[in-house]
């Protein structure tokens, strides 16, 4: 590794409106160092990227590139300069092919006749280069998978001479081979010499992948660590500001009779043969690979999606629930994985989002809303988990993503839920909102809540669950009590070994 | 993100009241340029006309609120006019009855519209451009394809001044009735929450489908009932009325600050909307502009509208 900085950013700035997103901070990286940049949710990570990548200006500050004053003020110029920042929503045209998509920037060359031949050439080329030639120049992008067309947004950013990568929350969306994966994409860019920051809220990635560590907090810089010298309790405590003695808060649900049992499930290629049983006050984890079937299951039982066969038993009373209005007429939530896709309506207010599913409690039997109780309701259900909001009227994009999650969840503690399926509730949170969540999923079991928990981090899955069920392709590949609960015994089952 | 408040309140009450104001310097601009304008007579007579396309317009609102888009309003106006003359001249059923048979058959329409949309999956915009061709074919059938008078004392009394010009008191009744739906009531609450993210609203535990298909019915009984309106007014039903339409609908729509893609709009912005439209017409009728150069110059009044909508909606994001 050499001595000299790659990328300076010198006592950056920013402010929107009056409010201060980032306030003097610093971040240096090297050529080929891969540089961990952490923060909860509105820390200034993306805002501190957004403005490296030309996307916002700052109001203060310096950047450096190999020790020269860079101007950037539009992502073009970012680009010219090297710099390519891959987020969570991937930049490409779903109905082109990967070859397009790897060299779009070069298809306006104002010529206007493209040689296609070369074209795939250079595209397979840089594909090999990291080891892909499975990946078929010709493919539409919408056609591979989601690991795949992270692969080719990667390969986008390597053509136009990439020195600095930034990936933000690469891993969020990837199965655990997939991830091994890019782990290896990654060391491999990084002994050519590129420089990557990654940005994760998973903390075991951070320790596995990177050389040193600048920790955000509150648009503040906090500090800027060597990997090897810090821990994970550290770390944590630097993130948060304050010590998180436990990650997962202790319970005292006393779990109760069977409420939910599922036999012989049947629901497409996903779902096979799939039976467990669920107790009153009980968590119980569905653990296993991305693309198992977990989330194919859930949705079956809850009628979004239609089931072969199959036996459900639901407060001793057997039941096939045709669609969700009937599972929620009968005390049953589901939380979906997607919140922004599937959960939330993000143009609308937090309060029509809280009382979505639950609008029968404002409304009299003519159907006319009462906006006042509504309110004062919503202000009561926010406010008893703790969701830090402004008005409920406030648009909820205007939330971060830990206080989303909270509104999404709110929304099923309004439908006053007797068995709730949460599906992956800590996605895309911060410490400080995953802990917030966990409490909240402990006070629903010990009101007698049955919980189910699909979740693909194994720290959480054990952490929090009584029993664990793990799925693999399509069927239940094991089952698990709380004292054989392992990171181990958890991928043996997931991968079948 | 912390929630900003905002700094200036003239600002914000600009950005807020962008279609009003609009409108309330089209009505000055007016009323400088022709003598004619700010009379009785036109005004009336602006009242008259304005009936029709602006419960048109409110029924568009709802299908737009949803995501989705009716073309077919235009020939669901003739097929209404033609329908309600058939049944009063050939078959001499009171005009009453008359119009709600109609409206009724335009319903299920409507409906039907709704259905390929929800059920089948279509776009609203195929579903709707096969209804359009559709509901004016079959208007063109029961008139066979000529204009039929009715006669005297039955439609020409929803235009008649002893009673007060029936049409606008209905026409101010749907407008509230409409504001008090979108306002007040459940259902209301979910057009826009489809129109949102249909998918979070059907795991909600809500019928989208059956959503989706009665703001359709809701599109085709006010069209219909407009096109009885013009048939009032001319004491006649004809197959080829409301032809273009549904582009004045969704223009007044649009104007009233809605988006296409769903999930906002507003019933009182788009009246307004939909009388921005027709002050213009007026202004240049009144002025005797040629009527090729009035269509050039009424979509630069849209555009700019519009864009004036854009500017300000980017103001309040970023303020």
């Amino acid at each position: 590794m050499q001595s000299n900085s790659r990328l300076e950013m010198k006592h950056i700035s920013k402010q929107f409106g009056g409010v201060t997103a980032l306030d003097e901070v610093s971040f240096e990286i090297k050529p080929g160092e891969v540089h961990a940049l952490i923060g909860e949710n509105g820390a200034g990570k993306s805002t501190l990227m957004k403005i490296l990548s030309g996307a916002y200006q700052k109001d203060k500050g310096e950047i450096l590139l190999e020790g020269q004053l860079a101007k950037i003020n539009t992502p073009k110029d970012a680009i010219d300069l090297g710099v390519a920042v891959i987020y969570q929503e991937f930049m490409l045209a779903p109905d082109l092919t990967v070859a397009e998509n790897i060299m779009i920037d070069k298809l306006s060359t104002g010529k206007g006749i493209i040689n296609w031949r070369k074209l795939k050439i250079l595209a397979k080329e840089q594909l090999s280069k990291l080891g892909f030639d499975e990946i078929d120049p010709g493919a539409k992008v919408g056609s591979l998978s989601v690991a795949y067309q992270q692969v080719v947004e990667i390969c986008k950013c390597l053509t136009r001479n990439a020195k600095v990568l930034v990936l933000d929350e690469p891993t969020a969306v990837l199965t655990f081979t997939e991830i091994q994966k890019l782990f290896e994409i990654i060391n491999r860019l990084k002994n050519e010499g590129v420089s990557i920051v990654y940005i994760s809220h998973r903390l075991e990635e951070i320790f596995e992948l990177s050389d040193r560590i600048t920790i955000l907090k509150d648009g503040g810089y906090v500090g800027c660590v060597n990997t090897n010298e810090i821990d994970k309790h550290r770390l944590v405590t630097m993130m948060v500001g304050r010590e998180l003695n436990q990650l997962f808060p202790d319970r005292h649900a006393k779990i109760g009779e069977e409420i939910l049992r599922v036999e012989a499930l049947h629901a497409g290629k996903l779902v096979n043969d799939v039976s467990f049983c669920l107790r009153a006050g009980e968590v119980l984890g569905f653990s296993g690979l991305v693309g198992a079937g977990r989330t194919e299951t859930m949705r079956a039982l809850f009628g979004v999606d239609p089931k072969e066969s199959g036996k459900v038993t639901y407060f001793g009373k057997e039941i096939i629930f045709k669609e969700p209005k009937q599972a929620i007429q009968q005390g049953l939530g589901l939380l979906s994985e997607d919140r922004k896709k599937q959960g939330l309506m993000l143009e609308q207010s937090i309060r029509i989002n809280t009382t979505l599913a639950a609008m029968h409690k404002a409304v009299n039997k003519f159907g006319i809303v009462n906006h006042k109780k509504e309110k004062e309701y919503v202000k009561e259900i926010l406010g008893s988990i703790s969701t830090k909001y402004g008005s409920p009227e406030d648009n909820v994009n205007s939330l971060s993503g830990g206080n989303q999650q909270k509104v999404a969840l709110a929304k099923w503690i309004a439908a006053d839920c007797k068995c709730i399926i949460l599906d992956e509730p800590t996605r895309g949170v911060d410490v400080g909102a995953k802990m917030e969540i966990y409490k909240l999923i402990n006070e629903l079991a010990e009101k007698g809540v049955g919980v189910i928990m699909i979740s693909s981090e194994m720290p959480e899955i054990i952490g929090m669950c009584d029993r664990v069920i793990v799925m693999r392709q399509g069927i239940v590949s094991g089952e698990l009590t709380r004292d054989e609960l392992s990171e181990d015994n958890l991928i043996k089952s997931a991968m079948g070994v | 993100m912390t929630k900003l408040k905002k700094g200036n309140p003239i600002k914000h009450f600009l950005i807020e009241y962008n279609t009003y104001i609009i409108f309330l310097v089209l009505l000055i601009v007016c009323t400088i340029l022709s003598p004619d304008f700010f009379t009785a007579m036109n005004l009336r007579n602006l009242a008259l006309q304005q009936s029709a396309p602006v419960i048109i317009a409110i029924g568009m609102l709802f299908v737009i609120l949803t995501g989705g888009i009716d073309l077919s309003v235009g020939s669901l106006m003739a097929f209404g006019s033609s329908f309600a003359a058939v049944l009063i001249m050939n078959y001499g059923i009171h005009f009453v009855p008359a119009i709600l048979i109609a409206m009724c058959a335009a319903l299920l329409l409507g409906m039907f519209t709704g259905v390929l949309v929800a059920y089948a999956k279509m776009q609203g915009f195929v579903a709707s451009l096969a209804m359009m061709t559709i509901a004016r074919g079959v208007a063109f059938i029961l008139t066979q394809g000529r204009p039929i008078r009715v006669d005297e004392g039955t439609l020409d009394l929803l235009v008649n001044r002893n009673f007060h010009f029936p049409i606008i008191i209905i026409s101010v009744i749907i407008v509230i009735i409409f504001f008090l739906i979108q306002k007040f009531t459940a259902y209301g609450r979910i057009v826009i929450a489809v129109g949102s993210n249909s998918t979070a609203v059907q795991l909600a535990g809500i019928r989208v489908k059956r959503y989706i298909v009665s703001v359709y019915a809701i599109s085709a009984i006010l069209a219909s009932l407009g096109g009885v309106y013009i048939a009032a007014r001319a004491s006649t039903g004809s197959a080829t009325i409301g032809m273009g339409q549904e582009l004045d609908a969704i223009a007044a729509v649009v104007i009233g600050g809605a988006s296409l893609a769903g999930g906002r709009g507003f019933v009182f912005r788009t009246v307004i909307g939909a009388l921005v439209l027709a002050l213009i017409g007026n202004i240049m009728n009144l002025m005797a502009v040629p009527s090729y150069p009035q269509d050039v110059i009424r979509g630069f009044i849209i555009i700019a509208a519009v864009l004036l909508q854009v500017l300000t909606s980017k103001q309040e994001q970023t303020v």
